[in-house]
């Protein structure tokens, strides 16, 4: 099938340069997260939830195919979906590195959702005006999977922090240890100033104040404290990732690494 | 552009009634156009037909499997030049869904998607269940087993049963 949607900013090769990896940090979180969430199936606490993160998986995978798909077209090197999610090494990827986190117990993988389908809430809403034609048609398509990702995820917060006083400890255990990995989510660097400039990608610091004082009252409805902010060096957007990383692609690659260009 | 010649308009046509048998391959008693997914069929510029199709979920894996039935449906009618094109914009919602299909939906046992505008407000009232009818029903979770139904029991006949979620 084709797609008629082109980019205003393919004309400018400097803004192009940019909007690469822009688009590259939007899929490979999308991608990344879908990967960690299939590692559930089959291990989920009861059935509801195993289909629940098994959808909210297919959801962010599909999201990241159309993405990766535009990332391959912007930077014009011939690479589609498939070269760049199976044959890159962990330093090319862009993902938030919250993202590649492991899943850690249920509580684990609840915070990092709830965690990333704010992000994410705050990010495709801003990108549903972007002057790019196609990220404001993947993210008005993608924004209303998330609308339900984070019902999904803030009803669990809910239950886990105001639930069994287990329920609440391992919570607030999980925030505790990933909380250091979301300076990176709304703290803008060049790309994401340049995005804004030109009217690609909404204002991150308008919407760190909006996410903020949302997640500090669901906090506050599931008695769960927020921890203090402190500076950490990963930041998996501009490619400085953990060691979780390397591992989650030795499994997701392996196939294609092994057997290039094997299809079924 | 002048109005379409009645050859195009009557090809069109045509294919319309063509896509309305080619079925949703998760749930086969609808079609492709009850589904509410072919966007347009028309002529372009360039004397071709053009044919749109907006998938329902970005991960759907039935999305692919359309794309080969619709393009199969096409060639074997002969309209092999017609271009299918992929539309994202705007997104598919399940308001789009025709009152056929909501109707063939229902008697095939899953409960039809209420207004999508009112269910994002939390006010799009309960599914009914498709056994019984009752509106006495509770949602066990959004997810269900495809990305476009929630699982939900109801409290009547105690059935388990789909509905068709509201996006």
């Amino acid at each position: 099938m084709s797609a008629p949607a082109a980019a205003p900013a393919r004309g400018d090769r400097a803004l192009g340069e940019a909007l690469f990896p822009y688009v590259l940090r939007l899929a490979d979180t999308s991608l990344v997260l879908g990967q960690r969430l299939g590692e559930w199936i089959g291990h989920a606490p009861a059935l509801e939830e195993d289909l629940g993160l098994a959808n909210l998986a297919l959801d962010l995978i599909g999201q990241a195919r159309l993405l990766l798909t535009y990332a391959g077209e912007i930077e014009g090197r011939g690479r589609d979906e498939d070269a760049l999610a199976y044959l890159r090494d962990a330093p090319e990827f862009r993902n938030l590195a919250l993202a590649e986190q492991p899943n850690g117990d249920f509580a684990h993988t609840i915070v990092r959702q709830w965690l990333i389908d704010g992000w994410q809430l705050e990010v495709y809403e801003g990108l549903t005006g972007s002057a790019d034609m196609r990220l404001a048609a993947i993210a008005a398509k993608a924004l209303k999977e998330t609308r339900y990702h984070y019902r999904f995820s803030s009803g669990w917060l809910l239950r886990l922090g105001d639930g069994t006083a287990e329920s609440q400890a391992r919570a607030q255990q999980a925030l505790d240890s990933l909380w250091r990995f979301t300076e990176e989510l709304f703290a803008p660097d060049e790309i994401d100033e340049r995005m804004a400039e030109a009217g690609i990608a909404p204002r991150l610091g308008a919407a760190a104040g909006r996410w903020e004082r949302r997640i500090g009252q669901e906090l506050r409805t599931a008695t769960l404290t927020l921890p203090e902010r402190r500076p950490h060096p990963w930041y998996g957007k501009c490619g400085v990732h953990t060691e979780h990383l390397g591992h989650l692609l030795g499994e997701m690659q392996h196939l294609q690494r092994t057997y290039p260009g094997v299809s079924w | 552009m002048s109005a379409p010649e009645p050859a195009a308009a009557e090809a069109a046509r045509e294919v319309w009634r063509l896509l309305a048998r080619v079925p949703d391959p998760e749930i086969p008693a609808l079609s492709i156009v009850d589904l509410g997914i072919v966007r347009y069929v028309r002529e372009g510029a360039d004397r071709r037909l053009h044919v749109g199709i907006t998938p329902t979920y970005t991960g759907c894996p039935a999305t692919a499997a359309i794309r080969t039935a619709t393009r199969a449906a096409l060639d074997e009618s002969g309209h092999r030049d017609a271009l299918l094109e992929e539309v994202l914009s705007p997104p598919w919602t399940s308001d789009w869904l025709t009152p056929e299909g909501r109707a063939k939906l229902e008697a095939f046992g899953i409960a039809p998607p209420v207004a999508a505008a009112a269910a994002l407000r939390g006010a799009g009232g309960p599914a009914r269940c498709p056994r019984c009818g009752s509106l006495s029903t509770e949602r066990i979770s959004e997810f269900g087993s495809t990305p476009c139904k929630a699982h939900y029991v109801c409290s009547a006949c105690r059935e388990p049963f789909d509905q068709f979620k509201c996006i």
